[in-house]
C-alpha cells in the first residue's frame, strides 16, 4: 500500500509538473464548454431577413410586424424587386426573404387566397430549414387568428410539441457531446501518453526490474486520472448548469455513477493504446485519430446516428461514447432513472471489462 | 556463486546479439564486462535484470532462474541502465525517495549504503534531476539503485559520457561498495577502467574472448610491444602497414602499438626503414602490455 501511495505521489508531481498537461486537464474542457455553448451554435436568434412588399396593406404590415417583434427575427431590409435578391443574399447577412404579392390584402378578401414566398439561404442547410419552420408557425397563428370567427367544418390542426427542450437550445446536446469528448480525451490520451512515457525515457525498465507489479504500475497511472476526470465532469456539469440553464432531470447520483464507469471505460482504452504503442507520439495519434474522430462523428453527438447508412450505423454500436450520450441525455433532459438505461450501462459496463482483459493480456512484464 | 550464466545466446530480428556465453561471477565480486559499443553488454544485462528471456541457454542470479524466478530476482538487484533513466521532473530528493517507497524501504534505513555518493549530490537535493551534471546524474542514479540494498548491482556503461575525475571517483565507490559484500557486474568501453575489476570479461560480437583476473590477461600476451614515435604520425603509420615483418599496428594515445612476427626483431632495421621512407625524429621503445593491446590481439 505505501508502494502504491509512493507511485501516485510520484504521478501528481508529474501532473502538476507538466504545463501542458495541466492545461489539456483543465483549460480545454472550459474552453470547450464555452465554445459550443456560446459560439457553435444552430438556434435562431434574431436572424436578419429582408422583406419584398409589394402590395405594401394593412395585412402585410401586420405579418411583417408579428414576425418582426418575435425575438427570432428582425426586419433589417425593404428590398423594391426580386433583381435584389441575389445581391442580398451574396452579402451574406440576410438569410431569408419573405415576398409577398401584389394585391395581398385583395387577393386575400376576394379570393380567400394569397401567398407569401419564403426564400431562405441554404448554405447552412439546418439554419435554413428552423427558420422557415418558424416562419410558417408564424403564419399559421395568424391565420387562425383571422380565422377565428368563420366556421370552418373540417379542420385539422397539428399542435406541435418539443418534449424535453421545447426551445430547441443547441446547447443541452452539446453538453453531453463536450463531456463524452472531454473525458474521453483527457483519460484516455492523458494515460496512454504517461504510459508510454515511462518507456521513452526508459524508467519503465527500471520500474519492470523492481518489486512493483505492472498491474500495479497501471493502477497507479491511472487512478490520478479518475480523480482529475471527475473533477472535470463536476466542472461540465456546474457549467451547464449555472451558465447554459442545462437542467438535470434526473438523479446526479446516477449521473456521476455512469460518468466514473465511461471514465474507466475510457481509461482502460488509454492503456490499451500504450500497449501497442512504444512513443508519446504515437500513443497520441492514435488516440487522436482512433478515439476522438469517432467520438465526434459516429457517437450521434453532431450527426444523427438514425441517418447515417447502415455500415456506419453498426459501426457506432462499437463505440463506446454513443452509449454514455444515450445514457447523459436520458438522465440530464428526460430524468430517467437505471430502470431505463441499464440495458446501455452493461453495453459500457461490459466493454470496460473487455479492454481491462485485453490490456493485461497485452501488457508486457518484459521489454519484448 | 552470485552470477552463472550458461550457454546464453540470443538473436534479435537480423542481428545475432550474444553467442553462447558462458561465465561465473563470484560472490563479492567486482566484474567487469569489456567490449566496444554493439558487442553485446547490454542484451547481456537485460537478461540478467529479467527484461529479455534468452533464445538458449540458462542464467541465475543470487541463485534465482531469470525466467522462472524473475519476481525474486527483481526484488534482490540494483539495475542502473546505460541511458540516465530517473525522473527528470523530480527532485532529487524525490527520486530517491521514490525509489525507496517502491522497494518497500526508506531513505534512513539503508543510508550507511549510500551516504558515500549521496552527501555529494546532497547539497542539490532539490533540483530537478534533468538539470544535473553528467557526473552528478550518474551519482544519483547509483543511489537510486543501491536504496534499497541488493545482493547484485548491475551497472550498465555508468561512466560514459562522465568527466574523467568523476569516473575516478565513480570507480572509488565501486570499491568501497564491493567492501560491503555487494556482487557488482559492471560494463564499460574503457579499457582502462578494467584494471580496477577483479576479473574481467572481453567481449565482441556477442562472443567472450577471453575471462581472467586483468593482471593474467595482460601477461597472456604473446608478444612484445613497442612505442613508436615520429613527426608525422599518419604517415608512420601507413610506412608500417608497408613493412613486411609486422604484425600489429595501431595508434595508441600518442603512439603506435607495434608488434613484429619474428622474436628476434632489431629496432635499428626498422628504424633505418622508416627513414627510407622519409620519416624524421623516430624513437622506438618497448612498452608495458595493457588491456587494451590484448582486446586489439583477441579481436583481430
Amino acid at each position: 500500500m505505501k508502494r502504491f501511495i509512493g507511485f501516485i505521489k510520484k504521478e501528481f508531481y508529474h501532473i502538476f509538473r507538466d504545463r501542458r498537461s495541466l492545461f489539456i486537464l483543465f483549460g480545454m474542457p472550459i474552453a470547450q464548454i464555452m465554445l459550443f455553448g456560446f459560439a457553435i451554435t444552430n438556434e435562431i436568434n434574431n436572424v436578419d431577413i429582408a422583406i419584398l412588399d409589394k402590395s405594401k396593406d394593412a395585412t402585410t404590415k401586420e405579418i411583417v410586424n408579428k414576425i418582426s417583434s418575435s425575438k427570432y427575427f428582425s426586419n433589417r431590409e425593404a428590398i423594391e424587386n426580386e433583381a435584389e435578391i441575389a445581391s442580398v443574399f451574396k452579402k451574406g447577412k440576410i438569410k431569408a426573404i419573405l415576398i409577398f404579392e401584389n394585391d395581398f390584402n385583395k387577393k386575400l378578401i376576394k379570393e380567400q387566397r394569397a401567398t407569401i414566398q419564403i426564400i431562405t439561404d441554404a448554405t447552412d442547410p439546418n439554419t435554413a430549414n428552423t427558420i422557415s419552420n418558424f416562419i410558417n408557425s408564424i403564419l399559421q397563428k395568424y391565420q387562425q387568428e383571422i380565422n377565428k370567427d368563420i366556421k370552418i367544418v373540417y379542420q385539422i390542426i397539428p399542435q406541435t410539441q418539443m418534449a424535453y427542450n421545447a426551445e430547441l437550445k443547441s446547447v443541452f446536446m452539446f453538453v453531453p457531446g463536450v463531456m463524452t469528448i472531454i473525458l474521453m480525451l483527457v483519460s484516455a490520451m492523458m494515460t496512454s501518453i504517461s504510459i508510454t512515457k515511462e518507456k521513452e525515457l526508459g524508467t519503465m525498465e527500471i520500474l519492470l526490474v523492481s518489486p512493483i507489479r505492472p498491474f500495479q504500475v497501471i493502477i497507479g497511472k491511472v487512478f490520478p486520472y479518475i480523480f482529475l476526470s471527475v473533477i472535470n465532469a463536476i466542472v461540465i456539469i456546474v457549467l451547464s448548469i449555472f451558465i447554459f440553464k442545462m437542467p438535470v432531470r434526473g438523479s446526479l447520483f446516477l449521473l456521476g455513477a455512469e460518468s466514473i464507469l465511461f471514465i474507466i471505460n475510457a481509461l482502460s482504452l488509454g492503456i490499451l493504446i500504450s500497449t501497442i504503442s512504444e512513443t508519446q507520439q504515437t500513443a497520441m495519434m492514435i488516440s487522436l485519430m482512433g478515439l476522438m474522430l469517432p467520438v465526434i462523428l459516429l457517437s450521434g453527438f453532431i450527426f444523427p446516428i438514425a441517418s447515417m447508412p447502415l455500415p456506419l450505423q453498426v459501426i457506432s454500436n462499437v463505440i463506446p461514447a454513443k452509449w454514455f450520450i444515450i445514457i447523459l441525455k436520458g438522465i440530464m433532459l428526460k430524468g430517467i432513472g437505471i430502470t431505463l438505461v441499464w440495458k446501455e450501462t452493461l453495453i459500457l459496463l461490459g466493454m470496460t471489462v473487455f479492454f481491462i482483459a485485453l490490456s493485461i493480456k497485452k501488457y508486457k512484464i518484459r521489454l519484448e | 556463486m552470485s552470477i552463472k550464466i550458461e550457454h546464453i545466446s540470443k538473436s534479435f530480428e537480423d542481428v545475432t546479439a550474444l553467442k553462447d556465453i558462458s561465465f561465473e561471477v563470484n560472490e563479492g565480486e567486482l566484474f567487469g564486462l569489456i567490449g566496444p559499443d554493439g558487442a553485446g553488454k547490454t542484451t547481456l544485462f537485460r537478461i540478467l535484470t529479467t527484461l529479455l528471456i534468452a533464445d538458449n541457454g540458462s542464467a541465475t542470479v543470487a541463485g534465482y532462474d531469470a525466467v522462472n524466478n524473475y519476481k525474486d530476482i527483481r526484488n534482490h538487484v540494483g539495475y542502473m541502465p546505460g541511458r540516465f533513466s530517473l525522473y527528470q521532473d523530480l527532485t532529487v530528493e524525490e527520486n530517491l525517495e521514490f525509489f525507496a517507497t517502491i522497494f518497500g524501504t526508506t531513505i534512513e534505513e539503508n543510508y550507511d549504503l549510500i551516504k558515500d555518493i549521496y552527501v555529494q549530490i546532497e547539497p542539490f537535493k532539490k533540483r530537478r534531476a534533468g538539470k544535473l551534471s553528467g557526473g552528478m546524474k550518474q551519482k544519483l542514479a547509483l543511489s537510486c539503485a543501491l536504496i534499497h540494498k541488493p545482493k547484485v548491482l548491475f551497472l550498465d556503461e555508468p561512466t560514459t559520457g562522465v568527466d574523467p575525475v568523476s569516473r575516478k571517483e565513480f570507480w572509488e565507490m565501486l570499491k568501497r561498495l564491493q567492501q560491503k559484500g555487494i556482487t557488482i557486474l559492471v560494463s564499460t568501453p574503457y579499457m582502462d577502467e578494467a584494471a580496477l575489476c577483479d576479473r574481467i570479461a572481453l567481449i565482441q560480437d556477442g562472443k567472450i574472448l577471453e575471462i581472467d583476473t586483468p593482471q593474467e590477461i595482460v601477461k597472456h600476451y604473446p608478444k612484445k610491444i613497442y612505442d613508436i614515435k615520429a613527426d608525422k604520425m599518419y604517415e608512420l603509420i601507413l610506412s608500417l602497414n608497408t613493412y613486411e615483418h609486422n604484425h600489429s599496428v595501431y595508434p595508441f594515445g600518442e603512439f603506435v602499438h607495434y608488434t613484429d612476427q619474428r622474436d628476434d626483431f632489431n629496432p635499428t632495421e626498422l628504424i633505418q626503414f622508416l627513414e627510407d621512407k622519409g620519416l624524421e625524429n623516430i624513437s622506438i621503445q618497448p612498452t608495458e602490455v595493457t588491456i587494451e593491446d590484448t582486446f586489439m590481439e583477441l579481436a583481430r
